[in-house]
């Protein structure tokens, strides 16, 4: 099959995941939209790295994994204190510092 | 077919030749002494880590703020045995494996960034402010950082003693990212840089003792923005592998010059398509400029200046931005001076909305740390200014800039820390109302940083901006000089307007008082003042060796 099609897949998966953080108002599902969008970079890592024939692009695929593993641990703490103390995890309800 | 070819197809014999291959595989060489300042301050940050498991609570603080000011020093020592053993003019190279680049520029700003890192680290350490708390000091950070605000397990936390000394090494994992941010020569050790500076700080946003709501909300945004921005550099930077089929500077430099060698097929198909190139540019550039806050992706800057811990606020102020400008100056001036035609005109935009849109919005501002988070993104636009001269004296002049700057910044913000009220820093410009007549000398500070940021002769400002905006007109960009002096009268208003506030209106009687802080952030304030008088009386030096620094190795 021709990588060019995987290439369209990772750009779709990259845009569904951008407009979900864009029309989402819940922080979990906020984040979850950026992890769809750190693994369509995966995909098309690893299909350029198909096209390309060298194993660069692989590596940074393993490499994203782990930033994006990083990027829970901190996250869900973050969004896990804010709901804690405002017993919502709506990014709408989070307003304080509106002029 | 046989036992013995089946078994064949999944085990080898001991001597054959893959594990001869195998065994020939050259170990990667890594030059520890060129890299020595950012192993100093990862390694600190990692035993940091062992010290908040081993060591007993009471001595923590302690321990931590040693290890990270030892750390911070010994790395600028190492910065500055580097550059004067030439690795920053003559000896510049590239290093671990065409991973770093250990020449001027990314000398230059590593030191600025260790310097501006170590005075910042005295205001997280400075515990003399707040009231004490059942008899315990207590810094700018919650006492237990998981606990719900204003809940019962908050207030055992607080009569327990409890501080949140993981700052420290939070701060010293920043740091390294930080460091190695300007100095990343591929775009992958850019990417993961870019993540080991940026996760740290979200967690720091969050700490603050006082308003934490305000606090967690900001580490909330910055965050999911922080992520999403960070999404849209991985995406580029795989759309930019796959147009150059690398990801190393040099060669995608070479690619997009047309002056790369042996061109395979697959690379041949690639190179073709400038779709891939333009749209991978524009969402790198754009992931950077998101960090320097420059207008249209600067929506997190207010909110987030706003709500962190004061001390934290000036940090990455001043240390992301110097990081981020030397990034985007990397990619901007050695992989991508081939497209310079195509990125001057949309960073020219770029750079006259944010002049203006910083300069203009500050003045509606009622708080004075959303004030210089405007200001802030004010002088974003005058550094792409200097960014975009595309001019050896572009790249001195950003870094000279970036110095000066990043000083002020977290001078400012220290001071900001002291003016105080019951409900913590009074940080509503009203209450700021004749502090001149109540406290002149720490106004009268403020006001020196305040005509810094302004761009007044004298100080620092003034010839950061003078030569930022001398190489931008020589570099063809007049139109933005014009822009740029326009938007420094704007921005001047509304610095004045707070000095005369501060002078020359009356006190309220419920008005804030001046915490005496210790010699911590004394010496912050003091380090903040001295460069910014010096730098503005005799610049010379300085620009000098910004000067020999602005040299990018390829």
């Amino acid at each position: 099959m021709n990588p060019v099609n995987y290439l369209y897949l990772a750009a779709l998966l990259f845009t569904i995941g951008a407009t979900g953080v864009l029309i989402r108002r819940n922080a979990i599902v906020l984040f979850m939209c950026v992890e769809l969008m750190l693994n369509a970079c995966n995909l098309a890592f690893v299909a350029f790295s198909r096209m390309h024939g060298n194993l660069d692009g692989q590596i940074i695929a393993f490499f994203t994994m782990v930033v994006a593993a990083a990027e829970v641990v901190v996250g869900l703490a973050i969004i896990v204190s804010l709901f804690r103390s405002r017993h919502s995890a709506s990014v709408d309800d989070a307003s304080l510092m509106k002029l | 077919m046989s036992a013995a070819a089946v078994h064949s197809l999944w085990t080898t014999a001991a001597t054959s030749p893959l594990k001869e291959q195998i065994s020939k595989i050259d170990a990667p060489k890594i030059e520890y002494g060129q890299l020595s300042p950012t192993l100093i301050v990862i390694g600190a940050a990692v035993l940091g880590v062992l010290v908040e498991a081993f060591v007993p609570r009471k001595s923590r603080y302690y321990v931590q703020v040693f290890l990270a000011v030892v750390a911070l020093a010994a790395a600028f020592a190492a910065v500055v045995g580097l550059a004067a053993g030439g690795d920053g003019t003559t000896k510049a190279h590239i290093a671990a494996m065409g991973a770093i680049a250990v020449d001027g520029p990314a000398l230059f700003l590593q030191g600025v960034i260790l310097l501006t890192g170590l005075v910042a680290i005295f205001t997280f350490a400075e515990r003399r402010l707040d009231p004490e708390a059942h008899g315990n000091r207590v810094d700018s950070f919650a006492a237990q950082a998981a606990s719900v605000p204003g809940s019962d397990s908050e207030k055992a936390a607080v009569k327990a003693g409890f501080t949140t000394t993981e700052v420290f090494p939070l701060a010293l994992f920043a740091i390294g990212g930080m460091l190695v941010f300007p100095s990343a020569n591929d775009l992958l050790t850019l990417f993961i840089a870019l993540e080991v500076f940026s996760l740290p700080l979200y967690l720091l946003c969050a700490v603050a003792r006082r308003k934490r709501l305000m606090s967690q909300e900001a580490a909330v945004k910055y965050f999911l923005l922080g992520a999403f921005a960070s999404a849209f550099t991985l995406f580029g930077i795989a759309l930019l592998y796959g147009y150059a089929g690398s990801v190393s500077y040099a060669t995608i430099a070479d690619v997009v010059d047309g002056s790369i060698q042996n061109i395979d097929p697959a690379l041949a198909d690639t190179m073709g398509n400038d779709a891939l190139l333009l749209i991978g540019v524009a969402m790198v550039v754009m992931g950077l400029l998101f960090k320097v806050g420059a207008v249209p992706f600067h929506m997190w800057t207010p909110d987030v200046y706003q709500g962190a811990p004061t001390p934290v606020t000036g940090f990455m102020a001043a240390a992301t931005k110097v990081a981020a400008f030397g990034a985007l100056l990397r990619l901007l001036y050695v992989v991508l001076p081939g497209l310079r035609w195509d990125w001057r005109p949309v960073m020219w935009a770029i750079a006259i909305i944010t002049m203006l849109g910083g300069a203009i919005v500050a003045i509606t501002q009622t708080d004075i740390k959303r004030l210089l988070a405007y200001s802030s993104i004010a002088h974003a636009g005058f550094i792409l200014a200097g960014v975009i001269a595309t001019t050896p004296d572009g790249i001195s002049a950003v870094l000279f800039y970036l110095g000066a700057y990043s000083f002020v910044t977290v001078g400012a913000f220290a001071v900001v820390t002291l003016v105080r009220d019951a409900g913590g820093e009074a940080t509503h410009l009203s209450k700021w109302a004749g502090l001149g007549r109540r406290s002149p000398l720490v106004a009268a500070v403020f006001a020196v940083f305040l005509l810094a940021f302004a761009g007044i002769p004298l100080t620092s400002g003034f010839a950061g901006k003078f030569a930022v905006f001398k190489a931008a007109a020589e570099g063809g960009a007049g139109a933005l000089v014009v822009v740029g002096v326009i938007s420094s009268a704007i921005a001047a208003f509304f610095y004045i307007r707070v000095i005369v506030l501060m002078f020359f209106s009356e006190p309220k009687a419920d008005g804030p008082t001046v915490a005496v802080p210790s010699p911590l952030t004394m010496t912050t304030i003091a380090v903040g003042v001295a460069v910014t008088v010096v730098l503005g009386l005799a610049p010379q030096y300085f620009l000098d060796l910004a000067n020999q620094a602005s040299v990018f190795v390829r």
